[in-house]
Parts: structure tokens; sequence; C-alpha cells
């Protein structure tokens, strides 16, 4: 059983006593003493909690803005976490950003501002151009209440690129030797390093946790105070971190993160990536991965809908061996998977698209960033001629799970496409759905705008121009 | 050195930066949480109610207390004083005996950590007397439930006007509530201290009040209750009186164990437990002649003032006197009705009512305007107040420094109005899945609590001899810059550099007796208290300057950190070491009242404002039809500030308000289930506006040269509220795009807020008028 190390603002940290669900944000202010990281939400909604964490990615040293709320000690063993007491210079002087949030008069009650700080971190370390979107994109996991925001897009755009070239902590990073396994307060961490040794973890441990990014059941700790005796980090099973291109398609790990995986879904199915980038905000896409997104297998996941529209297929490993499941057949049912015990998602594997293929997916929700869908679309199209040869369309939002829709595949696929064929597959389309009413929506709206979804992909793919909103 | 030249560094008119802008982007600025506590230190949890109205039958804490670290589970019983912590009426206990709302507390765990406190929430058993809860506006009108009595405001005879009128139209509108939503939580340590003593460290914005309700619950005099704030992490009304049961189950849980307690509401408990905007349910009837002038109106305004008054009546008062808005109507017939529902007490929130009275007016102008044909803008004008007659509102004050018609028409030539309308018409006109809107807002805004007796303050001036200033007042720092505002005025008084002055805590321990920081009237109060202050110790300095320099007293100039007699001058320290030696008070409280003000509040009568703030926003908007989203692509502001007091800070305001006025039009969405529960309890749920969401063309300008007619302090205005509902204009424009939908002279119906939802079934509805 090993301490849980780490580099704190450059400092190296060891911790025996904290079992590794514990929370950074909890950890920081109360066991470390740094307060300048503040609890907003501890749902990860907020962003007030954010620090930054550095690992390396595909061979290269990268800052991560990350819920301090949801991460807990065990995923930054072995890596560098910094936060706003780590930005300062050695002379006491401002860090750019935070010289830039002073001088737009970016703060008011402040409260917010280590957060949005620690974002910007990230953003001008990791070079961006100071673009609008990629601004709104950095900034969109952390909320003000008092400035509107626009000194603080001033204070990002002033800041893109300004990276710190005396900051050590990637040399040092390499010393730190991660632990397999944490014994604290009665919990057992476990951090196989082999699907093989998972596989036999979880045959050992039936009753253990799986934790991959902790974006979801992140909120098991920092919400509900929940301390499971045995937790199964997945983070660093080599296997379930690869990354897979081929012209065949793309299969990546179930611990492969949102943001890793970012650019490799913008070269196979950009609306996809694009989808992507409104799954809740860089600090949750920084350690939140598609596999545990389908294995919540929520109704409104927003990456299911995309996989079963690109027919992905999914890859299961356990002591007993490996199988592979079409998306659709994996989710079973509300909340429910395919998933045996023992069991464990092993890799997502998403075939290309043929160079004729349209995909669209469209996500509405009450604010554009860092929602929960009130429905997801996505569809497939292909077509030979007039006629509709492939037509795959899947929701998400209107019903306990996320499904293929099959009645609107079955009436448009073999007709021309054309808007007699939208009309008709709008009705059909009533029967595949089963909404409800909740906070998100009602029945009603669900129903309208998935079949306006359907509506709004006709128009995209026949040029009849349908403007997006986010195109203005 | 000569005769006066240079000047001190950061007095009034300076665009000073907050002073804790670099502690804020530190973490370095300590807000409660983050401060150490003494050793010994407990924290507290709240039990609440699962029901929107039920009887406490009993409470069984034995296996909350058989849990690791708890150390008390507190209920009324342990309560020595009396439960009860209502800032108006008598009516709100600090821990229930009937629950009246879901989230309502009624009772604490106590232990050694927070996590702990909270893990024994669940095991506190309750047995509970289920009662009948009325949830709705419409069930409590109908069941007549009101926590205070109607309001009413007439002038003339508007029933007969009404019957009268050439023309007429009816309607109706809702506004939803919205959470604060500031960043920082409820909380509040209490730490027990000699004798029967508790020293209260709260993040509110009425010290005073936290300070009386502690009392109450503690049955001490309020001398031996001692509050403290130094800043919140955001506050927006709601730490106007939601901190002090907070505060005060701390300090009973102090009491009870005789350790200090820290009680931190996690953000769930937060949304659930605390009160937010008044939702309203608005029913109209107008009469107008056919060029559009308002003759008579009739409003009905029934808030959902959740289970207890707290602020309702005042927030409903604020409604009425902004019913008005920039208009002259000379028969009116308003009446405001404060139902009782089982839901969470509302409260104070920025606009404080106003928001929901100018909403109503609005709906009412732009729907006679598209029934008339006429554009909104045009309709408005007529109506402006102003020339003999007109000038008066419906509550008898007149208005005396309208300048509406200067602001409008700046800005719509600043900005090219018309020329912008001819573009979004030909957006339009090509049709598209796409539409867009544009519609303008303007705003007169009262400034003063509507009950004189509020408008008071006192401040704390001390000069050290080696010059330095410590400043005290009783405003409260919630992040609006009001520290760094009234330090500016001392730093001009005694011409100094800003950063002689030593801004300090608030405490009702130096300043007693004070007001809610509330009413956007935080610098005009203790910015004229803070002046009166430095004032009175400036006097004593001059004649100790001027005996130093043989001189008359009207010979000494204070500048740029001296003291001149002529071409002679001291070193401002100087001096206040030459007074201390000539045993001369360098220290001096300083006091406010606001003058000229009065209210009726039998007849709805008076001049409760001391003057108006102007301002005036232009807003564009795109709606997806496929969908009911909305972008809002461009804002245009000119708001009246007066002589600004500090550009920078005012600014700051005039954008953060207008932003989270766009939310409570738009995205902001308290969801409430057929039991009473709040769904939408956390950003994951409820959203408040992110980065992207604003503007991107958004310009915002001070008036210039609108020097305050009133006598404020250095003539500036007040900030904190009007420009919130300068966001009505985003919900006009959405308004104004789906008018397009619907035949010529058809009205719009859409409630705020305007979600995607509401914005496609409401295409849908005029899609159906246009048949």
């Amino acid at each position: 059983m090993a301490a849980i190390t780490f580099l704190l603002n450059g400092e190296r940290q060891s911790v025996e006593a904290a079992p590794a669900t514990t929370t950074v944000l909890d950890w920081l202010r109360l066991d470390a003493g740094l307060t300048g990281t503040k609890e907003g939400c501890a749902e990860g909604d907020c962003g007030a909690c954010t620090v930054a964490l550095g690992r390396e990615e595909a061979g290269r040293f990268v800052w991560r803005a990350a819920n301090g709320c949801l991460l807990t000690l065990g995923q930054v063993d072995g890596l560098a976490l910094k936060t706003v007491e780590g930005l300062a210079r050695a002379d006491g002087s401002l860090h750019p950003v935070q010289q830039a949030m002073v001088e737009t008069d970016g703060t008011q009650c402040g409260f917010c501002s280590p957060g949005f700080v620690m974002s910007m971190f990230a953003f001008a370390e990791g070079g961006e151009p100071a673009e609008d979107d990629l601004i709104h994109e950095t900034l969109a996991g952390n909320l003000c209440r008092c400035t509107g925001y626009r000194p603080i897009v001033d204070a990002c755009r002033r800041v893109a690129g300004a990276t710190d070239p005396e900051d050590m902590t990637a040399d040092l990073l390499p010393e730190l030797v991660p632990a397999t396994s944490h014994l604290a307060k009665g919990q057992l961490f476990l951090a196989p390093r082999t699907a093989e040794d998972l596989a036999m973890a979880v045959a050992d441990n039936p009753d253990a946790w799986l934790l991959a990014g902790g974006t979801d059941i992140g909120l098991e700790f920092s919400k509900k105070g929940a301390v499971p005796k045995v937790v199964i980090s997945l983070a660093r099973v080599a296997e379930l971190r690869e990354i897979h291109a081929s012209p065949l398609g793309l299969e990546f790990g179930a611990a492969v993160t949102y943001s890793e995986l970012l650019p490799h879904l913008d070269v196979i199915a950009p609306a996809f990536g694009d989808l992507v980038r409104r799954i809740g905000s860089r600090q949750i896409r920084n350690l939140g991965t598609i596999g545990g997104n389908i294995v919540t297998a929520s109704p409104i996941g927003d990456t299911t809908p995309c996989l079963m529209a690109l027919g992905a297929e999914v890859k299961l490993v356990s002591t007993e061996g490996r199988r592979t499941l079409p998306i659709g057949d994996f989710i079973t049912g509300y909340r429910k998977t395919a998933l045996k015990p023992g069991e464990v998602v092993q890799s997502i594997f998403i075939p290309a698209p043929k160079p004729d293929a349209q995909f669209a997916a469209y996500k509405i929700s009450r604010r554009f960033d860092q929602d929960i869908s009130a429905v997801v679309a996505a569809f497939l199209l292909r077509r030979n001629g007039d006629s509709v040869t492939t037509f795959r369309a899947a929701f998400g939002g209107v019903g306990p799970v996320t499904i293929r829709a099959a009645s609107l595949e079955a009436m448009v696929s073999g007709r021309a496409w054309n808007a007699s064929a939208v009309k008709a597959g709008r009705t059909a389309l009533a029967d595949d759905i089963s909404p409800i009413d909740d906070f998100r929506a009602t029945a009603g709206y669900r129903r309208k705008i998935a079949g306006n979804l359907l509506e709004r992909f006709f128009l995209e793919t026949t040029g009849a121009g349908a403007v997006r909103l986010e195109a203005l | 050195m000569n005769a006066p030249t240079g000047t001190a560094k950061g007095g009034v008119g300076a665009g000073m930066r907050h002073d804790s802008a670099a502690g804020h982007v530190s973490g370095k600025a300590i807000y409660l949480d983050d401060m150490p506590l003494p050793p010994g230190s407990l924290h507290a949890a709240l039990v609440l109610s699962p029901h929107a109205h039920a009887r406490v039958v009993s409470i069984d804490g034995t296996a909350a207390l058989a849990m690791p670290g708890v150390r008390a589970v507190v209920t009324p019983a342990d309560i020595p004083g009396k439960n009860d912590i209502a800032p108006i009426l008598k009516d709100e206990p600090a821990l229930a005996e009937i629950a009246e709302y879901v989230g309502h507390p009624v009772a604490a765990v106590v232990a050694e950590s927070f996590a702990a406190a909270r893990a024994a929430v669940s095991a506190v058993k309750i047995e509970w007397e289920v009662l009948p809860a009325i949830l709705t506006i419409e069930a409590a009108l109908e069941a007549g439930t009101t926590v205070a009595r109607d309001q009413v405001m007439q002038r003339g005879d508007a029933r007969a006007e009404l019957d009268r009128a050439p023309r007429r139209l009816k309607g109706e509108v809702r506004c939803g509530g919205q959470d604060h939503f500031y960043l920082e939580g409820q909380v509040a340590v209490a730490i027990p201290g000699e004798g029967a003593d508790m020293q209260v460290f709260s993040s509110t914005q009425h010290p005073t009040e936290v300070q009386h309700g502690v009392a109450h619950v503690l049955g001490l005099p309020f001398a031996q209750v001692t509050v403290d704030v130094r800043r919140m992490g955001g506050a927006f009304g709601g730490k106007e009186s939601q901190a002090t049961i907070i505060a005060a189950i701390a300090a009973i849980a102090a009491r009870k164990t005789g350790r200090p307690v820290k009680l931190r509401l996690p953000r769930d408990d937060d949304m659930v437990a605390t009160g937010k905007r008044h939702p309203f349910l608005i029913r109209y009837d107008a009469g107008f002649d056919a060029d559009g002038h308002i003759l008579a109106l009739d409003i009905l305004f029934a808030a959902n003032a959740g289970n207890v008054a707290d602020l309702t009546g005042p927030v409903i008062t604020r409604a009425l006197c902004h019913a008005d808005n920039c208009y002259y109507i000379p028969a009116v017939d308003f009446r405001g009705v404060a139902c009782k529902t089982n839901t969470v007490s509302n409260t104070a929130f920025r606009g404080f009512g106003g928001p929901q009275g100018m909403i109503a007016i609005e709906a009412v102008m732009d729907d006679i305007a598209r029934h008339l044909n006429i554009p909104l803008d045009e309709l408005r004008a007529r109506n402006w107040y102003g020339g003999e007659g007109r000038d008066v509102t419906p509550y008898g004050m007149k208005v005396t420094d309208n300048i509406i018609e200067r602001v409008t028409s700046e800005l719509a030539v600043e900005v090219d109005l018309a020329g912008w309308r001819k573009v979004v018409d030909s957006f339009n006109a090509a049709g598209g899945v796409i539409r867009k809107g544009l519609a303008t807002m303007p705003i007169k805004f009262g400034i003063s609590f509507n009950l004189p007796t509020l408008n008071q303050a006192g401040a704390l001036v001390h000069v050290y001899t080696d010059g330095s200033v410590h400043l005290n007042h009783g405003g409260t720092e919630m992040g609006q810059g009001l520290y760094i505002k009234v330090a500016q005025v001392v730093a001009e008084v005694f011409q100094i550099d800003l950063e002689m002055v030593r801004i300090t805590a608030t405490s009702t321990g130096k300043v007693p007796n004070t007001s809610a920081t509330a009413a956007s009237s935080g610098s005009d109060l203790n910015g004229m208290a803070a002046l009166n202050a430095a004032e009175t110790i400036k006097a004593r300095m001059t004649a100790v300057a001027a005996g130093h320099f043989g001189v008359e007293d009207a010979e000494i100039a204070f500048a740029n950190n001296r003291v001149f007699a002529g071409n002679r001058s001291i070193s401002f320290p100087e001096l206040a070491e030459m007074s201390w030696a000539a045993r001369v008070s360098l220290s001096s409280t300083g006091y406010y009242r606001t003058p000229d003000i009065h209210w009726d509040f039998k007849t709805s009568t008076g001049r409760p404002f001391y003057y108006f703030t102007y301002g005036a926003a232009a807003a564009e908007v795109a709606i997806d039809t496929l969908t009911g989203e909305t972008r809002v692509l461009r804002a245009e502001i000119l708001q009246d500030a007066g002589r600004s007091l500090n550009p920078a800070i005012d600014l700051g305001q005039i954008e953060g308000a207008f932003v989270q006025g766009m939310g409570w039009v738009t995205a902001e969405e308290l969801w409430w289930d057929k039991d009473g529960r709040l769904r939408t309890h956390g950003p994951s749920t409820y959203k408040i506006p992110g980065s992207r969401d604003v503007p991107p063309i958004f310009n915002t300008r001070l008036l210039e040269d609108a020097p305050n007619p009133a006598a404020t302090v250095f003539r500036s205005k007040a900030i904190g509220e009007p420009p919130f509902m300068l966001a009505l204009s985003v919900w006009l424009a959405i308004r104004d795009a789906l008018a397009g939908f619907g035949p010529a002279g058809a009205t719009v119906l859409l409630d705020a807020p305007a979600t995607p939802e509401k914005i496609l079934a409401a295409i849908d509805a005029m899609k159906a008028k246009a048949g």
C-alpha cells in the first residue's frame, strides 16, 4: 500500500491518511489549508473550485482545468496540481492571467475569480489563439453572477499564449511513482495497469466502484459524502487509454477523456466533435470519458445517440474474455447495460462514415454551454441518387433510454429524400418516442422538436439553408 | 512647496479598481468559509422539511447523536429567546414547528466536521402530520390566503375612465422567480463570548437585522450581540433578510453547545431553503385612444409571497411605484396581493418589485402598440411624463428630474436605431428558420427605500497621526464596489491619495442601527455619512492649520496630500500629528438622512424617492423557429449615473445587472413539482447566463454631463438596480420577433422567462392567429 503522491504548486505532496475518494477541493480547503479554491456548488457546474491538472497526454505535458469538487485524490496520484495560490511569480507579483483580470475589472465579489483564473491559466498555457469560440469554450465551466462576463472575456483574450517559461512542473513530474493501491480509513483504492489486472481486480471485488473521470460518481463523494469500501481506478489501465485511428475507423479506450478524443472526433465525425464540445465544460471534458457516459446508460446521455447513428461498437472485457456489442445492444434499459458481473468496457469503435454519408448531431438545451439536454438527436444519411440507402436516427431525452428511431428509419429508408419523406418520417417518429414532462421540458415540447430536428437535418442536407443560431 | 498643484490619487470620479481585486484573483481575499475557526469549533447542517406543509409531531435525534462526531441536535426547544427572526411581521421562526414549505428548516445537526453533520441529517427521525398545501398563485387567490394586506394605488376613477375609453385591451402576463445564485452560499459563524455575549460573522447585507435576529432567539439585549462582515461572495438581495435565519441557527447551536458553530449551506440546501425573487401573475385592463394615449389602467399584481411576509409588502409597494415606468397615466387602479403559498418565502432581489412593475407596464405598452400598429417607441414617446399636469406619478410625486427623452434619443442616435431596425426587418423579410427581433427599453427607477425611516446611515472615520485614515460605515461589500466608492469620497474630502484610506469590515459594534445595504442606496447613504464624518474632522484640522499659519480658516486649502495657506504648506500627516499634539479629536462619526421624503402607506401616496435614475437599452435577438432557442446578438446601453463616483465600478454594475436581467427573462426557470419540491436546485438544473450568452456586441455608456439635480454625494446617482430592468429589452425583442408570425394588430403572448419551449409555443400561437 502506497501513499498518493502529487506535485502541489510545484511541491511534492504525499497523502497517506485520506481516502482516495476525498475530493481535491475538500483536501485543499480542510487539510492543506489552501482556501483560495472555493466551493460554489459541489456538482461541477459553477467552476469556483477550478484547479489545473498537469499531466502527460500523448507524450506532451499539458495543464488541464478540472473541477476540484469532483476530482478525487486518487485521480491526481502521480500528477501535478496547481491552485490559485501557486500562480503568483516567485517575486510575489501576479501571474499575467491574474493581472489581466485585475486590469479589466474582471472581479466584483471575487468568489468565482480564482476559478476563472485557473481556467484562463490552462488556456494560456495551452497556447490557444484568442478566438471568441475558444474563449467561451474556456470559460463555459465558470459561472459569474456579478460582472456579466464582458471584462472576463476581455481578460481571457489578453492572456492567450501567456505561458510561463519558468514553470518546472513538467521536469519534476516523471519523478513521481503513482500507487497501484492505497488504503486509508478502511477504503481500498486500486489502480491496475493492464486490462488483465483490471479484470481480475473487478472479479475479486464485485462490489467495487469503478472510477474513470468521476464526473458522475464524483457527485456521490462531493454531495453525498459516500466512502465506498473498494474503488478501482480505470485511469491507468494501458488498454483503456489507447487511441487507434485508421481508415476503418476510430477505436479508443474507455478511460480516454473527451478532451483527448476531440481532435480525433473532429476528423472522423466533426459534428460529433461539435456536440461533445457542448457536454459539460472543459473542466468536465478533461476528466470525463465516453466510456463513462455510455455505462451510466442515462436517457439523456449525449454521446449514445451519436454512437448509435454512427454504428459504433463496444468492446467488453472480463476474466472470461472479450466480446463486442453494437452500442444499441449495450444499452438495455433505463440506466441498464449489457455488462455482466465482472465485465468492464475496454474500448469503443466508431466505424468511419462512408465518404458520401451525411451525419449531423443536435443538442437542445436551455443554455448553449454546459447544460443537460432536453433532446439530443443524431442522424446519418446515405443516398444513391435520390433514394435513401442508409438512414439512422437516434435520440436522447425522448424516453427512458436513448433510442434508434426504428419506425422513422423504416419509413424513410428506400424512399426519395424529400419533404414528403420527412413528413411521413415525422409521423412515424411519434411511435418511436415516449417522452416525459420534467423540469427540462414538457413531453409535448420534446415530441415537437424531435420532429423539428429531423426537419432541420433535411434542410441542412438539401442545402435549403437552415442557419443555426450559433452560426450567426 | 508652493501653492496647490497636482491632485491626490483616487478621489471622486476616478475609475479606481475594486479594492480587493488583487485579493480576489490570488485567492487571498478571505470569505467567511475561509476564515480560520477557533479551536473546538463545530459545524452545523440543517434538517429540512420534505413536506410542503406539515406539523412536526416529534423529533428524535437519538440515532443522529450516536453517529461519529455528532455533538447535538438542535430543535426549537433549544431556543432560549423567541423563535422569531422576521424582518417586519412576527411570523417567521428560526426553526419551524409547522413546516410551511419543502426545505423549511426544522432542526440542525451539530458535529465536529461539516461532513459528519451532513451525514447525520438523515438520521434525525421526525414524525410528521401532513397538512394540505397551497402551491400556486392561482390556488392562493382562490383560497384568499395572503401574508400581508392588499395594497392599492389609485388616481382618478379608473373604472369609469376605462368604460369611457375609445379603445380597450385586457391581458395577462406572468414573470417567474429568480434564484440569486450568489456564488458564495449562505454562511455564518457564531462564537460565544464572555457571559452571554455572542460574536457573529455573517455573510449578510444587513448586519443589524442579523444582530436583532440573533438577540431575539437568544433572549439578549442587542448590545450583547456583535455582527461583523468583511465581504460577501455576492448577495443581490438574497442576503438582506435571508442571512438572519442562518446566523440565528448558528447562534442557537453555539449557545446550546457552548462552542463556536459554523453553518454553511450546501448549494442545494441554499436553493431550497432560502427565498428568491417573487413570481408575479399580472392581469391588466387598459383604456386608450386611437393614437395610443393611455387613459386608464387597472393592473392586478398577484405576488407569490411564499410562506411568510418577509419583504413581500415592500416588494409589492415598489412594483406598484414602478408600474408607471416613464409614462403618465391619468387614471390608475393598481392592486397588489401578497399571496401566501406553501413555497419558500420570496424576498429581496435586485430591483425589488421594480422589474415586476415594469414588465407589467411594458407588456401593456407592447400590446397596445401591436394592437394599434404603432411602433412601440413611438407609442412610448406619446405617453412620456412631461408638461403641465402630466408630470405627477400615480402616487402623487412630481417628476422634476425627467431626462428620459434625452436618454432614449441619445441612444437612438448613437446606435442608429432606425438603420438597425431596417437591417433586422430585411433579415426577416428573407424568411428562413432564424428570425430576429429588436426592441428598446427605457427606465425610470426611484431611489430611496420606500419606508423613509430606512434612509439613514452612519459612518466612523479616524485619522491617525501618520495621516492614514481608518474608514468604517454601515454599508456592506458584496462585490458592488461600495467600499472603494466611499473610500474615494473620504480621500476626496481630505485630498489625500486613496491608498491612505484603509477600508475596514462592517460591524454593528462600530456603526449601530444600520439599514440594509440595499435599494441601490449604499453609496448615496454611506457615502454621505462618511463625507459628513470626514468634513467634521477636516474642519477641526482646518482650525489647527489656520492657527499654525496664522490665517483665517477660510484661507486653508487641502490639496494633493498637503494643506495650504497661500504659498505655505505642510503635509497632511504633519497636520494630523500637529492636531493630536494640540489635543484636537481626529475621530468622528458621520450621519446622514435623506431629506424631503415621505410616504403614506395607507393611501400609497407621497414622495418616496429622493430622485429618479434613468436609462435606456436596445437589444437584438435571434430565435430559432424550429427549437425556440434564442441568442441575444447585440445590446446597447446608455445609463444615467449622475456624476459617477467611479465610472469603472458603475460600468461593471450596469453590465452585470443587464446580464442578470437577461437570465431572468430567458433561461432562468424555477420548476416546482406537484408536491411543491423545487427541482431546479443547483447550477446543473438552474441555468444562469454563461459567458457565451452575453451579446457578442455589447456596448455600455454612462450618460455624460448629467449631475444629479438632487444634492447627493458629489451629485452621483445610484446604480445597483436600475440597469437590471434594461434587460426587458431582450424580452421585448423576443416578442418583436414573435410578432412577425402573426397578423398585423395581433398581440404577442409571452411570459418570462422566455424559455425555448415557451417561444416555440408562442410561435404556434401567433401562426394560429395568422390562420
